[in-house]
């Protein structure tokens, strides 16, 4: 008897062609040296979706993020954004990177760095002008930011940092939000702009995919989850994946039996 | 000899020296704007890379023009050969820093002693040649203006604008790239292509600036400028301006001198030009500048020395140090014999009642209270409105 034909690898997973995910990855596989980062990830974004990436500490969560923008290089793997490349869809993203991933010591003020969310829109060897930096305070008036406009960027406190970065992605009115830690290091009052923030840019209907490292909140501020530890682990409505099983599973003896249970609880 | 320096610097030193000198300005300006972005992309140093890297290119290109049938003193053909292997050097260094472990710094060292001796070994080579020109060749070592002819200065003048123009253009490409790497690719900006057009553009400066200022000091044109500019201010495009200024004045002063000069190497007079700039600015900026740094400095602790005497004093206690002591004593709060006088009590009972509401006011709005500079001794009064400070005396409830 012949082995049964082999077929198609993409049938293993579909994508939906006729609602493309705002972001759908597929196989996506990074190793730093030999070491894997981020294996064999498949994973559908939702529609206006408050996703929340979480994990262990060196689980992947930033450099799946950073892979999904070719920042860092992969050895496999396939990233659509509302159904296009990564390449077509670039506008439609904005990144927010680490805030410690730059020297804030940089002449430049907060309205200079959210006018770089303009960028795009103003074009290769086009010089920024008053309009451009009247919206760029516009974007800092959202996020709390209006008084400090043109303050060098080093003068101001991490969590105002943060929001600079807020408001230079909401600068780039893009449909596809990827938010590496903004809660981290932040005082209270950024960390409402962030939550605020995100629930507008949802409700006027782009989604938010930010790696997120206190569980304790996640139940609060997002709707879904995905639980990430070098493979994923899980993912789905909050609800449904902040379980003592999967938790269990991601974080391992990293967190206390008592820590999951409340977490899981808290769900 | 003052009245010729004046004539030299009011371009009345004849029409060549006049050219040269404008040459030189130009060439300034060009080093000053160009290297805000390696300044600020912390890649300062791959510049001396590449000017090292230029030596075998030179004599290579000597080679050529000989074989040729020429002098071997083309200039042009010089710095063709020149911005070849620089080109190579900076190369080899991406690909080391690229493909091994090792750090750009590593890399640069390697690259730039390795190009240097080779030039070296052609250098010495040529000399045993004979050829017409040879002695020129080592102007290309410590730079020379005498040896300019008008052509030449136009030349380097020329090319300097088209780079300055170019480096403007990408202002804020180059600025994004340097500020944040990760945003620029995010935005699917091809980093390594901008970083290579700045990389381009230094190769340039490099080759047009050799025979004036010489491959071992040329780095300082690139580096010294926007380094002092960094001191005066805290906007992009006021550094370029400034940089490109100090660049323009340091090639301004070090040409005329070395026009006067003729036995002086003319790289190392622009480059004490420039060194003076940097001093001036590195004392002498308001705010970021060392003297400054310090006055604020002595201010910030004789202020906390006040505060935390008037504190211990409003609890009937001496100033904790001397320091502390002494700012008191000076102020009057207290005599000689450790009492304290009528304005210190007023002061001190002041200091408690300024430190009670700041510290209210920090457990009441803990995120507002960040956003103000703590500094030790503000008057609560003069930065939060009254009403606020109001709530502020009133019992909590």
């Amino acid at each position: 008897m012949n082995p049964p034909r082999l077929i198609p690898f993409e049938t293993r997973q579909p994508r939906n062609e006729i609602a493309p995910s705002p972001l759908s990855i597929r196989g996506l596989t990074v190793a730093y040296d030999d070491k894997p980062a981020v294996w064999d990830l498949d994973y559908d974004a939702p529609d206006r979706g408050l996703i929340a990436v979480i994990g262990p500490n060196g689980a992947g969560k930033s450099t799946m993020i950073k892979a999904m923008l070719g920042l860092v290089p992969t050895l496999a793997g396939d990233v659509r954004v509302f159904g296009s490349t990564l390449r077509q869809a670039r506008r439609r993203i904005a990144y927010i990177p680490q805030r410690t991933s730059v020297d804030w010591d940089f002449p430049a003020s907060a309205e200079d760095v959210v006018a770089m969310g303009l960028y795009g829109e103003i074009g290769w060897c086009r010089p920024v002008r008053r309009r451009h930096r009247e919206a760029a305070r516009s974007y800092l008036d959202r996020v709390g930011m209006a008084d400090f406009a043109g303050r060098q960027i080093g003068q101001l406190s991490g969590g105002q940092q943060q929001r600079v970065f807020l408001a230079r992605a909401l600068a780039q009115k893009a449909d596809l939000y990827l938010m590496d830690e903004p809660f981290a290091g932040v005082d209270a009052a950024t960390e409402r702009a962030i939550v605020n923030v995100m629930r507008e840019v949802r409700d006027a209907g782009a989604t938010v995919l930010c790696v997120h490292h206190d569980l304790q909140t996640v139940a609060d501020y997002f709707d879904h989850a995905l639980i990430l530890n070098v493979h994923a682990i899980a993912h789905g409505a909050v609800d449904d994946v902040l379980t003592e099983e999967l938790l269990q599973r991601a974080y391992g003896g990293r967190l206390a039996e008592t820590e999951i249970r409340a977490i899981a609880g808290s769900a | 000899m003052p009245g010729e320096l004046f004539s030299i610097l009011t371009f009345q030193g004849g029409y060549n020296t006049s050219v040269v000198l404008a040459g030189v300005i130009a060439l300034g300006i060009g080093g000053g704007v160009i290297g805000v972005f390696s300044f600020l992309r912390k890649r300062a140093l791959i510049s001396d890379a590449i000017s090292h890297a230029t030596l075998p290119g030179i004599a290579i290109a000597f080679l050529i023009g000989i074989a040729l049938g020429g002098t071997g003193r083309n200039l042009a053909l010089l710095m063709a050969g020149a911005a070849t292997t620089g080109a190579l050097g900076v190369l080899c260094v991406q690909w080391i820093r690229d493909y091994t472990r090792l750090p750009e710094d590593a890399a640069i060292g390697t690259v730039l002693s390795v190009f240097f001796g080779l030039g070296i070994v052609l250098l010495s080579h040529i000399q045993t040649l004979q050829a017409a020109g040879q002695a020129g060749l080592n102007s290309f070592l410590l730079g020379s203006t005498a040896a300019l002819t008008a052509g030449e200065a136009q030349l380097i003048g020329g090319a300097s604008l088209v780079a300055i123009l170019i480096a403007l253009l990408l202002l804020k490409e180059f600025g994004a790239v340097a500020f944040d790497e990760g945003f620029a690719a995010a935005q699917g900006w091809r980093v390594t292509r901008i970083d290579l057009a700045m990389i381009g553009l230094l190769l340039a400066i490099v080759a047009i600036g050799l025979k004036t200022v010489g491959l071992v000091l040329i780095i300082a044109l690139v580096i010294i400028p926007p380094a002092s500019a960094r001191f005066w201010t805290e906007r992009l495009g006021r550094l370029v301006a400034l940089s490109g200024t100090f660049g323009g004045l340091a090639g301004w002063l070090g040409g005329s001198l070395s026009a006067l000069l003729p036995d002086m190497p003319a790289g190392a007079v622009i480059v004490l030009a420039a060194a003076a700039i940097f001093t001036i600015s590195l004392l002498f900026a308001p705010r970021r500048g060392v003297i400054a740094w310090g006055i604020r400095r002595l201010r910030m602790r004789v202020r906390a020395a006040s505060v935390r005497g008037l504190l211990a004093m409003a609890d009937g206690y001496l100033p904790p140090d001397g320091l502390s002591y002494r700012v008191v004593r000076w102020r009057g709060y207290i005599d000689g014999d450790a009492r304290i006088t009528e304005s210190g009590r007023t002061a001190a009972s002041e200091m408690r009642r300024q430190d009670r509401l700041w510290q209210t006011y920090r457990t009441r709005h803990p995120e507002a209270a960040l956003s103000f500079n703590p500094l030790t001794g503000t008057r609560i009064e003069d930065v939060l409105p009254a009403d606020i400070v109001a709530t502020l005396e009133a019992p909590s409830r």
